[in-house]
């Protein structure tokens, strides 16, 4: 596979087949069983763990010639970890790339899900730092996979009680723990718990890559996700109680700006592709210019 | 008393190397008994308890458990997911040390519950009430509910881990030196509790210790154990008071008098 674009010394989208294959391997079986953490064996990446190597390596086993693809990081397609891994595959693939969420059929994201709805032909690659949900409560792996076989998640339930117990509340609110088809207990990546809701039922794929970990995992479309609960203390959305200062945006998750020292603060939508769509239209908040 | 053991050991073997560390080890527990084992360290006694407990595979033998749902079944050859499902529901295991059968990070209250959250419990007030009513009965203040076990004295911990191990209701509590490591007056309250809650709940236990005072107060029958063998076995009171075999009258008159 050669693209005009392309820096001649790469194979299409950098890796070399057959890692892709290895890789592709591991997906399909991924999205065999909905929430299992499959191994592979993640490959060095130009780029540092943390900065989604996971991530970049499920991108490149997806992608083809004809995709567009776009990169988040925290919703904005602007900030270094976007632009740096959007730059890669525009060098090492030649794909043409997007920043607007309908247009593209492969977006890579770093800890959120697009506002606008995804669509069955599009799919979603997570950045992962931390596969296992399991990981700070139960220290050994050989233990969390014996729990995840048998479905011993009364440990999952002990964070949230201590979460209720120590906050009045279930106060974790990212990388919040969910259940698959009634099996499998997953780490969603660090997605605001408001973006749970997304997980489940969505028609595009969603792929989950972890790049130091070594794991991926997948949730094929239409599938259910539940996010753990007590009967007493319901799981809850939540997100700051603001519309967008910039796109008057009430039902989007919104990033909280200080705008100087004297506790001036501005609430904006976290997803700048949806925003800017938004003020195109017309729509204004109390800070627009 | 029915006419079926809780539980019957038969013929349990285990080795390491060629070392023999528990031998042909056979007994029934009884429902609502209480059974000792004593011996020297060394004498393979916690190495039958993790046996009987699943912990450990022994190369020989049968543990039959008369479980809720289809009678005496052979623990040893159960299902790796039925087996550990006995352990969070009829069975305890009191570790030595509370560390080890706590989770040190976590709160009194979340370390009690944890069983409950296990078998299916989803209800927060619920689990939070069970988790304050055993804190209670272990004599602990309710109003540490929210402290780490970090925080407790090794008396407390100790009666933490029996609260948690208690708290679903088993039927057969396996206690590995439950009174080891702490100073004597703390050593008598746990007994204390501990035969209370035996005694309330008609809990069958093993208790392994090498403290005879422990058997004493607590077991209904005794087993002394040399070198991996079961050198005399017998109602605790008729072993302590009129020992037949030699290690055991050693091991009897070895017992400071103050």
């Amino acid at each position: 596979m050669t693209g005009t674009v392309q820096q001649a010394d790469y194979n299409f989208a950098y890796l070399d087949e057959q890692t892709k294959r290895m890789i592709r391997r591991a997906l399909l079986k991924a999205l065999a069983v909905p929430g299992y953490q499959v191994p592979f064996a993640s490959r060095e990446m130009p780029m540092p763990y943390g900065w989604g190597t996971g991530g970049v390596q499920v991108t490149a086993s997806v992608l083809t010639p004809q995709d567009r693809l776009k990169v988040i990081d925290q919703g904005a397609d602007d900030t270094t970890n976007a632009v740096s891994i959007r730059r890669f595959f525009e060098a090492t693939a030649g794909v043409a790339t997007t920043t607007r969420t309908a247009e593209a059929t492969v977006i890579q994201t770093r800890h959120r899900i697009p506002e606008t709805p995804l669509r069955d032909d599009q799919i979603l690659v997570y950045q992962v730092p931390i596969p296992e949900p399991l990981r700070f409560l139960e220290p050994r792996e050989s233990e969390t996979r014996k729990m995840h076989a048998l479905q011993e998640y009364g440990l999952m339930h002990v964070k949230l009680y201590e979460d209720i117990a120590r906050h009045g509340h279930i106060a974790t609110s990212y990388a919040y723990p969910v259940k698959v088809e009634g099996h499998y207990v997953m780490d969603p990546s660090p997605i605001p718990k408001f973006d749970n809701p997304k997980l489940s039922d969505c028609p595009a794929i969603q792929l989950f890559g972890a790049g130091r970990e070594q794991r991926i995992y997948a949730l094929p479309p239409h599938t259910k996700v539940v996010s753990l609960d007590f009967e007493d203390h319901p799981f809850e959305a939540s997100r700051a109680d603001h519309p967008c200062s910039l796109c008057g945006a009430t039902d989007t998750y919104l990033d909280e700006v200080i705008t100087d020292d004297a506790g001036g603060r501005m609430f904006i939508c976290s997803d700048t592709d949806h925003c800017e769509a938004r003020r195109a239209r017309g729509h204004r908040g109390k800070d627009a210019a | 008393m029915t006419d079926t053991p809780l539980l019957s050991v038969v013929g349990l073997t285990r080795r390491y190397g060629a070392h023999l560390a528990c031998g042909d080890v056979s007994f029934d527990l009884w429902p609502g008994e209480v059974m000792g084992i004593v011996g020297e360290s060394g004498s393979g006694k916690t190495t039958l308890l993790r046996c009987i407990a699943g912990q450990l595979a022994p190369e020989a033998g049968r543990v039959m458990f008369d479980t809720r749902a289809d009678g005496p079944r052979d623990v040893l050859r159960m299902s790796e997911p039925e087996r550990r499902m006995l352990s969070r529901t009829d069975w305890a295991f009191v570790h030595q040390h509370a560390r080890d059968g706590l989770r040190m990070g976590v709160s009194a209250g979340g370390n009690v519950g944890e069983r409950l959250m296990a078998v299916g419990a989803r209800n927060y007030a619920t689990i939070r009430r069970s988790a304050e009513d055993w804190l209670t009965r272990v004599e602990i203040d309710p109003a540490r509910i929210d402290d780490r076990p970090t925080t407790f004295s090794g008396g407390m911990q100790q009666r933490l881990q029996i609260a948690r191990n208690l708290v679903t209701g088993p039927r057969l509590v396996f206690m590995d030196e439950p009174t080891g490591g702490l100073d004597v007056s703390v050593q008598a309250r746990l007994l204390d509790l501990l035969r209370g809650l035996v005694r309330d709940m008609g809990l069958s236990a093993i208790i392994v210790t090498h403290d005879l005072a422990v058997v004493r107060l607590l077991a209904d029958r005794l087993m002394v154990m040399k070198a991996g063998r079961v050198v005399e076995a017998g109602l605790t009171d008729q072993v302590l008071d009129d020992p037949q075999d030699a290690y055991t009258q050693l091991l009897v008159s070895s017992v400071l008098q103050v």
